[in-house]
């Protein structure tokens, strides 16, 4: 058996070990928190907005496996800078296109989960939404 | 398939009845260890189906025609060979089908609990239940006003008698318990449990899923007063359960699923029903499934339980061994032995359990990752997840060095 696993590829496991944007943020516009029951994953996701409306910061925490972990890393690279439009407009194939592996049917809610939290955290700021907690359970599109 | 070291069963013999375990992904062979899930099915249970299909297929209890009479006598038939399978001297009269292991639950917790529960009884189940038990009594307890009470399990993935002792009681009116446990793989005493359950004038309940399958299982010496298993578990079909009942408890219970085929004489106003085990199942039943799970049940005999059981101990002892050569493995349940069956639930040191079970799955290696139907179990055991390897009789030691070398692989990977 080799080394080398299709869904393992080298940015995956070094997001997974040294996550970007991981804390937790002091005076953040919105926090959300969510889970995939699945595999017991948790994120906590903290958005710093600037007067603009852009994403200055955001972070994460968590707990859990490798893709949803290195999901909320990458997740946590690619928006920065970017607007709450652009975030929610974002489906489930750009969370997988992040990751740049094919992501086994089983696992895309591990990848979706970081950018579940975000997008419901951000509506819940605009006052579109009400809820506490996100889960991968809910509402599949 | 090279040499078996286990004497008890022809293993190279045995893997010929499944074709399934000859197919690749990838060019990989399938190792397949995910049988506490759900179990392959050998030809001889595959042929007893397809040619019920080809020759016998008719609707049950209605027809005056050939067929049906021929389909009748195979599915009445089939309950008394479930009954003997796990010694029940009643036969059909003690043999309830159903859907699955779950539907047994919830049958005898509808049509007994349902009436017998009320505010102040307790229900005494284990820390160690499947949901199918578990979620099913404490939402029955919900509705009638009755507690639900949980014998502890200790570190070593014991039950603590002594804390079962002490739970159950005056208030007790059933036990529940799971015969072997799907998450620690624990054989649990469920004879002492039955004692203590029926000198406190109570009933239990025993969950044998994860027993009947891997070990002779005699429901008379266990003196249990439910027993339920499922015959996509023991090399049967999917669709098909079974509900072990002593025959004036059944008698006594009232239907819990109504409709046709259970009755003895309708009309606008009211209703009569037929004899056990037929008022417990209206509808057509699943025929097919019958026959099939007839034919596991000789084909797990025609090898011998006794033998099944020792080499699956010889895989989880293997198994065990090997895994514990490394400190960054956690395993959960009590070391192989007398009360330990054949499976093993664990955790590698910096690799989640679904990641672990992605790995193994590109190596074609299938294992369970999850909570296995045992959350509060694995809230007991502070983890939200572990991988789980669970063997049969067509598994070998090269398969559990194939596990081995996956958990190798994902520990590189993660370093």
């Amino acid at each position: 058996m080799g080394m080398g696993s299709d869904m393992y590829r080298q940015q995956i496991l070094d997001h997974y070990k040294n996550p970007r944007n991981y804390g937790e943020l002091e005076e953040p516009t919105f926090s959300h928190v969510g889970e995939n029951p699945m595999c017991g994953d948790e994120i906590r996701i903290d958005v710093r907005l600037d007067d603009d409306e852009r994403i200055e910061q955001l972070s994460f925490t968590g707990d859990g496996c490798a893709i949803s972990q290195a999901s909320a890393s990458l997740l946590s690279t690619e928006l920065q800078g970017a607007t709450i439009d652009e975030l929610l407009e974002m489906d489930r194939d750009d969370a997988v296109d992040l990751l740049g592996v094919e992501v086994s049917p089983m696992r895309i809610k591990c990848a979706v989960l970081a950018e579940k939290v975000a997008q419901d955290g951000a509506e819940i700021h605009r006052g579109e939404l009400d809820k506490e907690r996100t889960t991968t359970e809910d509402d599949e599109e | 398939m090279s040499r078996q070291t286990a004497e008890t069963v022809d293993v190279e013999a045995i893997r010929e009845e499944y074709p399934i375990l000859e197919r690749e992904f990838d060019g990989e062979d399938l190792v397949y260890l995910d049988n506490a899930a759900t179990t392959q099915t050998p030809e001889p249970v595959v042929s007893a189906m397809s040619d019920y299909y080809r020759e016998q297929n008719a609707n049950v209890h209605r027809g005056i025609h050939h067929l049906s009479q021929e389909a009748s006598v195979a599915y009445e038939d089939a309950h008394d060979r479930l009954a003997e399978f796990v010694g029940a001297s009643g036969g059909r009269e003690e043999m309830v089908f159903t859907k699955n292991t779950t539907e047994s639950e919830n049958l005898v917790a509808y049509a007994w609990g349902m009436r017998e529960l009320g505010p102040g009884d307790e229900v005494v189940l284990t820390e160690m239940e499947h949901h199918a038990s578990l979620v099913t009594w404490q939402q029955i307890a919900k509705r009638t006003g009755a507690d639900c009470r949980y014998i502890r399990v200790d570190d070593d993935g014991r039950l603590d008698m002594d804390h079962a002792e002490e739970l159950i009681g005056e208030d007790t009116e059933m036990v529940s318990a799971v015969h072997v446990s799907n998450t620690l793989g624990t054989i649990n005493p469920v004879s002492e449990l039955a004692d203590l359950a029926h000198a406190n004038d109570s009933y239990i309940f025993v969950d044998g899923a994860q027993a009947v399958p891997n070990q002779p299982v005699d429901v008379e010496a266990i003196d249990a007063d439910f027993y339920a298993f499922s015959g996509h578990k023991m090399a049967g079909p999917t669709g098909i359960g079974c509900l072990y009942g002593k025959s004036h408890l059944l008698e006594e219970m009232e239907p819990y699923l109504y409709g046709g085929g259970m009755i003895r004489k309708v009309t606008f106003e009211d209703s009569t029903w037929d004899e056990v085990p037929w008022k417990f199942e209206p509808g057509t039943p699943p025929i097919a499934e019958a026959v099939g799970i007839h034919a596991a049940a000789d084909y797990l005999d025609g090898i011998g339980l006794e033998r099944i059981r020792e080499h699956e101990n010889e895989l989880v002892t293997y198994a065990y061994d090997r895994l514990t050569e490394h400190d960054d493995v956690e395993i959960y349940g009590p070391e192989p032995g007398p009360d330990r069956g054949g499976l093993v639930s664990f955790n590698i040191d910096g690799v989640h359990a679904h990641d672990l079970a992605s790995i193994m799955n590109d190596h074609a290696v299938a294992i369970r990752a999850g909570d296995h139907c045992t959350q509060p179990l694995h809230d007991e055991l502070g983890v939200a997840a572990s991988a789980r390897a669970s063997f049969y009789l067509y598994n070998t030691r090269e398969e559990v060095d194939a596990l081995l070398e996956g958990i190798d692989d994902a520990r590189e990977l993660f370093a």
